[in-house]
């Protein structure tokens, strides 16, 4: 086992590069001899099997949920490679149920599953701490701070995990995933593949065969304690002078730590589960004070605290978010009984309040993400927030966008899939003062593969009411754009079988005559189909049918513009939320009838325009015109 | 290297406006200078049409990737609600670089937000050393929008701990190695930056 974790950093400078947390894992499992690695896509995890798959010799691919590229990776170590799968933090609650039993089974090839924790909820629908599957699971838990680490410690765990007959977990974060730094690497091993050995009592988890293997979990778990006591190389200490607080803390948290107090006592934690919790026994001697800083859940302070060790943690830090300088240095300086830093004439590092530069961020308008424009979605938003009296059941994904304004048109969303089910929940469940509302679900295509099939097979068994909306944009759209089972190409965009929704659909239980293929830029038709098939009491599914502007075949028409002379201010096509139309003036005019009107007089941003044609549809007087001769640089 | 203190760098404007090119270039090049650097990204699409900053650290030794509150020596802004947004990231005595191109989200469009009036008059009152000029008038005189991203790193070398030849030197390197037929508007586009930078 390599001990030197981070001797790589030593070596010659014309060997490094400048790596994000996601290529560095990529290229850590790579030079670990890894032959399979497989992941859905997911922020701030996707960009690790773009990487992956840039390396010919080592299988790579996009599957169609996190439990399934769990499941391949468990298959391709039973076949005896070394394998890996990524996955952001939610995709470990759908891939938990391979997890929860292959820690019985153990390994054959290295098994490592990367986890990337959305810590300060950048782009995802909650925030959770999967360091807690390591205590769920009985497996270890690695904590890279940065790009060398990460990379190391990708290979570390390879070893690990044959050592120990475990996987191993790898907890990243956004600041790790996305933070790109300085690394030097090695180059690959050749792990050769020990081949697929039938073992039945061991591979086949029956409850006879899995009662004998709870022991040997134990066991692995008390050993490899024991190991995180002693030899291990990444718990380390890194020792200062002020002895007031030693930190114990993990991940980027060490990195906001060492920045915040460069002169205090910092135990890192490298390998944070198993704890080494004697360890920090024996640094908790040398501090007056002990201070556990840790991001979302106090599990380390938790268990240093039934271990009879007196520390500080959530008590005065949050139970959320990124614990940065900005958060640390405050809270510290309370527990000290110092002035606190906002409070003093010196405020952060040595700026006075005096002089320190005001938020003016307060005051502005806020500017959250939009859909692109000619987006194949916005049609359809359009057109669901004229349909009445309807409860619609979202999902995730770029259109979950359609919860916002101007469309307003989503009430629910939850978590991947969960359209179909809540769809029908809210059918089954509705009240007597509901009965005249139709009851919609709306559907990505990656999340109808990934998790919403099962859930329409349930509304069809079970004949529920809903009329589902299908939206096949040919892509993952909300993580860039990549390829799935949908767009009949892999991740190497070779091509490969084509799936059917309309047939896939009629398998899965919909009546052939309820279920339409439907241009979502041609709002009238499908303002129509939706009209009819909220009417009928059965299933339908209407699939939307055009590509998200993303994808590489995507074609740009002329560019449209508004003839200022026509355009009567009446705002139809602002309501599309197209991020082309630009508001050129407002106007309040009275009425006949007393009662006042805003107008808003509108121009189109040409060089942004893709001239979708979809915006000239909701325009009465015909203001909106293709700009004859454009042409584009 | 010419300098061991940390030097922090705040690049802020709209998903998709190049923030991140930007943002790499200047990291790339503190790196060719021997200097330890930290950069944040924002990847995915998830901020597309969004607001969007990127940290750029780099020095003897960088260790959290984030740059503290208030400790931004220089903020190249893309556009100018979006520089007032990070004013107080800014240090005291720190420079603000503003592309006075405005870009008006749907959000203001539909009634439901203000746009400022002016939002580098309100960080000039603050008594902040402000550059402000429109790089995306600059870009499309010289041919090609795209150009603003190199216009602002141009308006942004004279802020550097290194030499703006070295700076301009990296871009240059990075055209001819990928677009060779772009080199010489960039050139033009990084002076115009520079002159741009220097008369506001
Ligand atoms: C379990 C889980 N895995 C991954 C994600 C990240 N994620 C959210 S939506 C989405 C895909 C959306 O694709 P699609 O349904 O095709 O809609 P589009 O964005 O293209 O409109 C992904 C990968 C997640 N939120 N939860
Ligand atoms: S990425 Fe594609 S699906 Fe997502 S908003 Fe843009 S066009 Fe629409
Ligand atoms: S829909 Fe037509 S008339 Fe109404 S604001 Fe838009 S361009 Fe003007
Ligand atoms: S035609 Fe209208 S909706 Fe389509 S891209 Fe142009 S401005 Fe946007």
């Amino acid at each position: 086992m390599d001990q030197s974790i981070s001797a790589a950093s030593d070596e010659a400078i014309s060997n490094r590069a400048f790596m994000s947390g996601n290529e560095a894992v990529a290229r850590g499992a790579y030079d670990a001899g890894c032959k399979v690695a497989a992941a859905y896509p997911g922020t701030p995890s996707t960009e690790i099997l773009e990487y992956t798959s840039q390396y010919k010799d080592m299988y790579s691919e996009w599957s169609v949920n996190e439990k399934v590229s769990l499941e391949v990776a468990i298959g391709a170590s039973l076949a005896g490679s070394r394998a890996f799968c990524a996955m952001k933090h939610v995709g470990l609650n759908v891939a938990s149920d391979a997890l929860m039993t292959q820690t019985l089974v153990g390994v054959k090839g290295g098994l490592v599953i990367a986890v990337a924790d959305d810590v300060g909820l950048s782009s995802s629908q909650n925030e959770q701490d999967s360091r807690f599957w390591g205590r769920f699971a009985h497996i270890p838990v690695l904590e890279p701070a940065d790009s060398q680490e990460t990379y190391d410690m990708v290979k570390y765990a390879f070893d690990l995990s044959e050592q120990f007959n475990t996987p191993v977990l790898l907890r990243m974060t956004t600041r790790v995933c996305h933070v790109k730094s300085v690394i030097t690497s090695g180059n690959r091993v050749n792990k050769e593949s020990l081949g697929f050995v039938k073992e039945q009592t061991r591979l086949v988890m029956t409850p006879a065969n899995a009662k004998h293997r709870i022991p040997f979990m134990h066991q692995r778990e008390a050993t490899m304690r024991d190991f995180s006591n002693s030899e291990c190389p990444l718990n380390t200490i890194t020792p200062g002078t002020d002895t007031r607080i030693g930190y114990v803390t993990s991940g980027p948290a060490f990195l906001h730590v060492s920045e915040s107090f460069p002169d205090a006592p910092v135990f890192k934690m490298g390998l944070s589960f198993p704890l080494p919790t004697e360890k920090i026994r024996e640094f908790a001697a040398t501090v007056d004070q002990l201070v556990v800083v840790e991001e979302i859940e106090p599990l380390v302070e938790t268990e240093l605290k039934a271990a009879g060790i007196k520390v500080i943690g959530k008590d005065i830090l949050p139970l959320q978010g990124e614990l940065a300088p900005n958060i640390l240095r405050p809270a510290i300086a309370e527990l000290l009984g110092e002035p606190i830093p906002q409070d003093l004439p010196e405020k952060r590092s040595g700026i006075s309040v005096e002089v320190a530069l005001p938020s003016l961020a307060d005051d502005l308008f806020p500017r959250p993400p939009t859909m692109c424009v000619a987006c194949p979605h916005l049609g359809i938003y359009y057109t669901l927030s004229k349909v009445k009296n309807t409860i619609i059941s979202g999902d995730i994904g770029c259109y979950t966008l359609g919860s916002g304004h101007p469309w307003n048109a989503m009430d629910t969303c939850i978590c991947m899939g969960a359209s179909m089910g809540v769809a029908l929940g809210l059918d089954k469940g509705r009240a007597p003062s509901d009965d005249n509302k139709s009851i919609l679900a709306v559907i990505g295509d990656s999340t109808f593969m990934h998790m919403g099939m099962q859930g329409l097979l349930d509304i069809t068994y079970n004949k529920g009411n809903v009329t589902i909306l299908l939206l096949d944009n040919r892509a993952v759209g909300m993580t860039g754009g990549q390829e799935n089972p949908g767009t009949g190409h892999n991740i190497h965009g070779e091509e490969t079988q084509r799936i059917d929704f309309p047939k896939l659909c009629e398998a899965l239980g919909v009546n052939p005559e309820r279920i339409h293929q439907v241009n979502p830029y041609e709002m009238p038709t499908l303002f129509k189909a939706i009209r009819k098939e909220v009417k009928i009491n059965e299933p339908s599914v209407i699939i939307t049918n055009q590509p998200c502007v993303l994808v590489d075949y995507y074609k740009n028409k002329p560019s449209f513009e508004v003839i200022d002379d026509k355009c009567t201010g009446c705002t139809n096509c602002l309501d599309v939320g197209c991020p082309a139309i630009m508001v050129t003036r407002r106007e309040t005019v009275t009425k006949p009838n007393g009662s006042t009107k805003e107008l808003a007089f509108v121009r189109i941003e040409s060089a942004v325009c893709t001239g979708c044609d979809l915006c000239p549809k909701t325009c009465g007087p015909d203001a909106i015109l293709p700009i004859e001769g454009f042409t584009r640089d | 290297m010419t300098d061991l203190a940390t030097t922090n760098i705040l690049v802020a404007g709209i998903g998709g406006q190049g923030v991140m090119t930007a943002a790499e270039i200047l990291a790339q090049t503190a790196l060719a200078q021997g200097y330890d650097v930290k950069k944040t990204e924002v990847a995915g699409m998830a901020q597309r049409g969004g607001v969007v900053t990127s940290h750029v650290r780099f020095g003897e030794k960088v260790n959290s990737p984030a740059i503290p509150d208030g400790e931004a020596d220089l903020i190249i802004g893309f556009e100018p609600a979006e520089s007032a947004r990070w004013l107080e990231q800014l240090k005291p005595g720190g420079v603000m670089l503003v592309n006075q191109n405005i870009q008006v989200p749907p959000i203001v469009n539909i009634g439901l937000f203000d746009y400022p009036d002016d939002p580098v008059a309100s960080i000039v009152e603050r008594g902040v050393e402000v550059h402000a000029f429109n790089a995306t008038k600059i870009a499309q005189k010289i041919g090609n929008i795209r150009l603003v991203n190199t216009v602002m790193l141009g308006a942004s070398s004279t802020h550097l701990p290194f030499s703006a030849d070295i700076l301009k030197e990296a871009i240059m390197a990075r055209f001819r190695a990928r677009k060779p037929k772009l080199v010489g508007i960039n050139e033009q586009a990084f002076l115009a930056g520079q002159e741009a930078a220097a008369a506001s």
